[in-house]
């Protein structure tokens, strides 16, 4: 599964993954903003941020070719809001709107398999992300596996008693297959909530906080905004 | 002079929203160091009994805990002296990573991080889990879940462990392991199974559920005999 992956990933020894949380967030952060103000010259720009992409999966030794395939998920959305945009007589808004949004889930990508996911979450939390969210992430995160099981078996069951048939009748079937993963799900919230509260949970997330900010977490964090930041002030100028 | 209970009830009721009756009248002790099997069918009422005693449900009666009766203001004392091992380790390990799972209940009783990585460590050493700090539950297998899931019950250094079906999702030498576990620790224990060799194995004592009462107390081996628990007997009754 692919957060199967990511986790394996994320759990890697290169010098990106041995960064704090917080450093990689505050970059990708800066990273998004500089992408998103873009504007001039961003055929220019984009290669210079592919660039600087390329060169962090390397450095993370992760697999170009995985990561470039994973960060066109989000292109049947922005092509979606592009094709409006084309229509509408707007080609180069179009152009941009998908170019940096591949960008942008690059940049995430990166961020996401260089950083296990509880450090990703204590770095969060450190920076001031409210709780609610963060536990709501972690608890959908979790338990995503375990409801995709969950419909996987049913649907292993549905093809064993007949398969699964094609129109309204197959239509039926799955909104009921549909309803019963919803009503296991609400059922097992409130299993894992007793869970929780057995073991004195009383509302607050506590968390084991082991990260301490490095000297080597700072540099990394002053380079990896100062290179695209740079780019755009260069092309900027140039331009 | 026989010692004190850990835990006892006295003339427990409980029933649920929809009007089902799950326990009638319940009385029960448990004795220091006792290992205590609950047998009976499904819905006889065993799986809401323990639920009552962190006070997860609330039923009319008595329930005293290591000498702390059971009400609002003893609660959270009550849930660290009772730790609770559900049927599902799924439901149980909800955190990203085993070691921070574990550490969950010790973060929760006010222990510092350093404090609660310890506790956390030492739980994991217990269960034979050293290796897989870092891992994210679900690349567990059912046995090594059902492991942690009992770390982090001993990690808040409870005197009570109940555990609700064990032995589900375990493979027999899984179970042989899970008994092996169970027997090395000093607590006093309250098992919920239908496995009849598991309560013969772990159990100095049965109780068996009708219905939502206890009709039968005494040995595991002449309790299992005596219900005829098996062999066959699949009586559906009341409760969950």
């Amino acid at each position: 599964m692919h957060h199967v992956v990511l986790e394996r990933w994320s759990r890697g020894s290169s010098f990106l993954h041995r960064r704090d949380a917080r450093a990689k967030i505050l970059a990708l952060l800066v990273f998004l903003i500089v992408v998103a103000i873009s504007n001039r010259e961003f055929e220019l720009l984009a290669l210079c941020y592919s660039c600087l992409l390329l060169g962090a999966i390397v450095a993370a030794r992760l697999p170009v070719l995985w990561a470039l395939r994973r960060a066109a998920v989000v292109l049947p959305f922005s092509l979606t809001f592009a094709g409006l945009c084309w229509i509408s007589g707007e080609p180069r808004r179009a152009a941009l709107l998908v170019e940096k949004s591949y960008l942008s889930a690059l940049a995430a990508l990166l961020l996401v398999a260089t950083t296990p996911l509880p450090q990703l979450l204590r770095g969060l939390d450190m920076l001031g992300v409210p709780g609610f969210l963060l536990m709501v992430a972690q608890f959908l995160y979790r338990y995503l596996f375990v409801i995709t099981e969950q419909a996987h078996r049913m649907r292993l069951a549905g093809l064993c008693r007949g398969g699964l048939k094609q129109g309204s009748r197959g239509f039926r079937a799955a909104a009921g297959a549909l309803g019963v993963l919803f009503a296991r799900s609400y059922e097992r919230a409130e299993c894992i909530h007793r869970a929780m509260v057995s073991r004195g949970f009383q509302g607050h997330f506590q968390l084991l906080s082991t990260t301490h900010f490095r000297l080597a977490d700072a540099a990394f964090l002053c380079v990896a905004c100062s290179l695209p930041i740079a780019a755009f002030l260069s092309v900027r100028i140039w331009s | 002079m026989s010692p004190a209970p850990v835990i006892q009830v006295r003339d427990l009721h409980f029933r649920y929203e929809d009007g089902t009756v799950a326990l009638v009248g319940v009385d029960f002790d448990l004795g220091p160091g006792e290992t205590v099997a609950l047998l009976g069918a499904n819905g006889s009422g065993k799986t809401t009994f323990v639920l009552h005693l962190n006070g997860l449900l609330e039923g009319r009666g008595q329930i005293e805990v290591c000498g702390l009766p059971l009400k609002k203001e003893t609660l959270q004392q009550i849930r660290q002296k009772i730790g609770i091992v559900f049927q599902d380790p799924d439901d149980q390990l909800f955190m990203p990573s085993v070691l921070e799972d574990v550490a969950f209940g010790p973060l929760n009783l006010g222990l510092t991080p350093e404090q609660a990585t310890d506790r956390a460590r030492t739980a994991l050493a217990q269960v034979g889990m050293v290796d897989s700090y870092d891992k994210a539950p679900y690349h567990l297998s059912a046995g090594q879940k059902k492991r942690v899931a009992i770390a982090g019950v001993l990690a808040m250094q409870p005197d009570v462990l109940v555990l609700d079906e064990p032995t589900t999702f375990l493979d027999p030498p899984g179970q042989h392991s899970l008994t092996e576990l169970l027997q090395s620790l000093p607590q006093s224990k309250l098992v919920v199974t239908h496995d009849v060799e598991f309560a013969r194995s772990l159990a100095t004592r049965a109780v068996f559920f009708e219905k939502g009462r206890i009709v039968g107390n005494g040995p595991a081996d002449r309790i299992i005999e005596q219900y005829h628990w098996d062999q066959k007997r699949t009586t559906q009754v009341g409760g969950r």
